[in-house]
């Protein structure tokens, strides 16, 4: 009997084990849930130049400018924000397991993710779009991929639209956009498809520069939100940091430094962006 | 709760997940024959006569096995796809799959390698003696003598290294196959509200399928077992 107990004790440990190990991510899991602490943790990319990306320490981007700008509102100087990295597929977990407080990380407000996760903003309106190599203009628009090879992320929203949209295309899965680029400037694949704000990001890096051609012809709408754990009390301040960021032209400075050199207008119909109703 | 349920019904709707571990299970199995075969060749040149084979075998299983097999598999497809545009085959995915096959069995024939290399020091060195003794060259008695006895020596590394690459097979996204950890991802992305039930899927499933694999491994290696 005593045996059986020493069994499932260790059982119990190794479903812990496995449990904090689905939950990595980084950062300490600390109890405050955000407010008025010493800090705030605040989940970005560390991956997607451009928007949010680890640079030996220093974290650049527009994600990380619109975050830093919300914190600063919020009440925290820069050096009370905790940077921690969130990976598209963890983004609903972190939130739910109070591993962040607040997630800017090219999160598309949909209507699944706000069973799980509570939104603020949007404070970007991205459509998916076309990279393509400078040198080539017989791709236009996603009428042109027919044929063609195309490279996006695996199980990305992007590479799902694009199968839709294009049957026709061969579409290549990789685990990053930054090997989607690789292939582009190889020869492998025609084009990479993701939203265009991140296609100009990649584009802008000190590599890319001059390599690739953002199309602009967007074919979907991606509103990038804050992502906040259920039932937040944050939700209307954030909103109102990010009117005051597009009203006193902090945003568009933002936008402008972070995709130069990458030949890219955003959309000027749907941009900037009114920040939607709080949920409750 | 009842609801929860209704929901992770759905998402068998909305996915094909029995499509997406077949694609696995044909991984195992073409990647399963490839490096059985490699890995046999390997072995041979590790207990060969020759020294430079049996260099040869020596370095290959110290570099693929310690190279992660998502580098040999991203190597595969930007470097040799990419890069240099080599098709396997006209169709779009079955290309990717191939090469994903490839790659599988070539990091698992490293495994392989070993797995019978231990079967051939089950075998008392007397029997290699004795093969020698009645003439027979090294590729006769390892095909007549040691091998036959090594290899049932083997089944039970051989059945771990079986189920090490039915689980490598998720691997396989990482060289555009649409198999169940990119199925998973695509789940994740678009039903991240059964999230849990996401995960309890695809790790039940692979325990359905493997655990047969090392049931049938323990009784084989019992039943094949040299008894001495």
């Amino acid at each position: 009997m005593h045996h059986k107990k020493k069994l499932y004790s260790v059982a119990a440990m190794a479903a812990a084990a496995a449990l904090t190990l689905t939950a990595c991510g980084g950062g300490d899991d600390g109890g405050d849930g955000g407010g008025d602490g010493d800090s705030v943790r605040i989940g970005i990319k560390y991956d997607q130049p451009g928007l949010g990306f680890s640079d030996g320490g220093e974290y650049t981007g527009f994600d990380v400018d619109v975050a830093k700008y919300v914190a600063g509102e919020l009440g925290y100087s820069e050096d009370q924000i905790e940077w921690v990295e969130a990976p598209s597929a963890n983004r609903e977990n972190m939130l739910q397991n109070n591993q962040v407080d607040m997630i800017f990380a090219t999160y598309s407000i949909t209507d699944a993710r706000k069973e799980t996760v509570d939104f603020a903003g949007p404070y970007f309106v991205a459509g998916q779009d076309l990279l393509v190599r400078a040198d080539d203009d017989s791709i236009n628009g996603p009428e042109d991929l027919d044929g063609k090879n195309l490279c996006s992320v695996t199980g990305s929203t992007s590479a799902e639209n694009v199968r839709e949209e294009v049957p026709g295309v061969n579409l290549v899965e990789q685990s990053g956009y930054a090997d989607c680029v690789t292939m582009l400037g190889s020869g492998g694949v025609d084009a990479v498809t993701t939203d265009d704000i991140i296609l100009a990001g990649l584009a802008s890096t000190d590599a890319n520069q001059g390599q690739f051609r953002v199309v602009g012809n967007t074919f979907s709408e991606e509103k990038y939100g804050v992502g906040l754990p259920k039932g937040s009390d944050q939700c209307e301040d954030i909103n109102a940091a990010i009117e005051k960021m597009i009203d006193d032209g902090a945003w568009e400075d933002a936008l402008t430094s972070n995709t130069e050199g990458a030949d890219y207008q955003y959309n000027t119909e749907l941009n900037p962006p009114t920040p939607e109703a709080c949920a409750s | 709760m009842s609801s929860y349920f209704a929901d992770f019904a759905s998402l068998f709707e909305q996915f094909d997940v029995f499509q997406a571990f077949w694609v696995n299970i044909q991984l195992t199995f073409f990647a399963a024959i490839g490096s059985m075969l490699l890995g046999t060749v390997l072995a041979l040149m590790r207990v060969s006569p020759i020294a430079s084979m049996r260099w040869l075998g020596a370095g290959y299983v110290n570099i693929i096995r310690n190279t992660p097999l998502t580098i040999i598999l991203v190597f595969l497809v930007l470097g040799v796809w990419s890069q240099l545009q080599i098709n396997l085959s006209s169709d779009f995915n079955q290309n990717f799959f191939r090469y994903a096959v490839i790659g599988l069995a070539i990091y698992h024939a490293a495994f392989v390698c070993e797995a019978i290399r231990s079967g051939v020091n089950t075998v008392p060195v007397g029997q290699a003696e004795a093969a020698r003794a009645i003439g027979l060259g090294f590729l006769p008695s390892a095909r007549l003598i040691i091998f036959p006895q090594a290899l049932r020596g083997a089944i039970t590394p051989l059945g771990n290294t079986l189920i090490a690459l039915t689980k490598n097979t998720t691997v396989a996204a990482a060289a555009s196959v649409t198999e169940i950890s990119a199925l998973m991802k695509s789940m994740i992305e678009f039903r991240p509200d059964v999230i849990i039930a996401v995960f309890l899927t695809v790790a039940i499933g692979f325990v359905l399928i493997v655990v047969p694999v090392g049931l049938l491994t323990t009784w084989a290696s019992r039943k094949f077992a040299v008894v001495r």
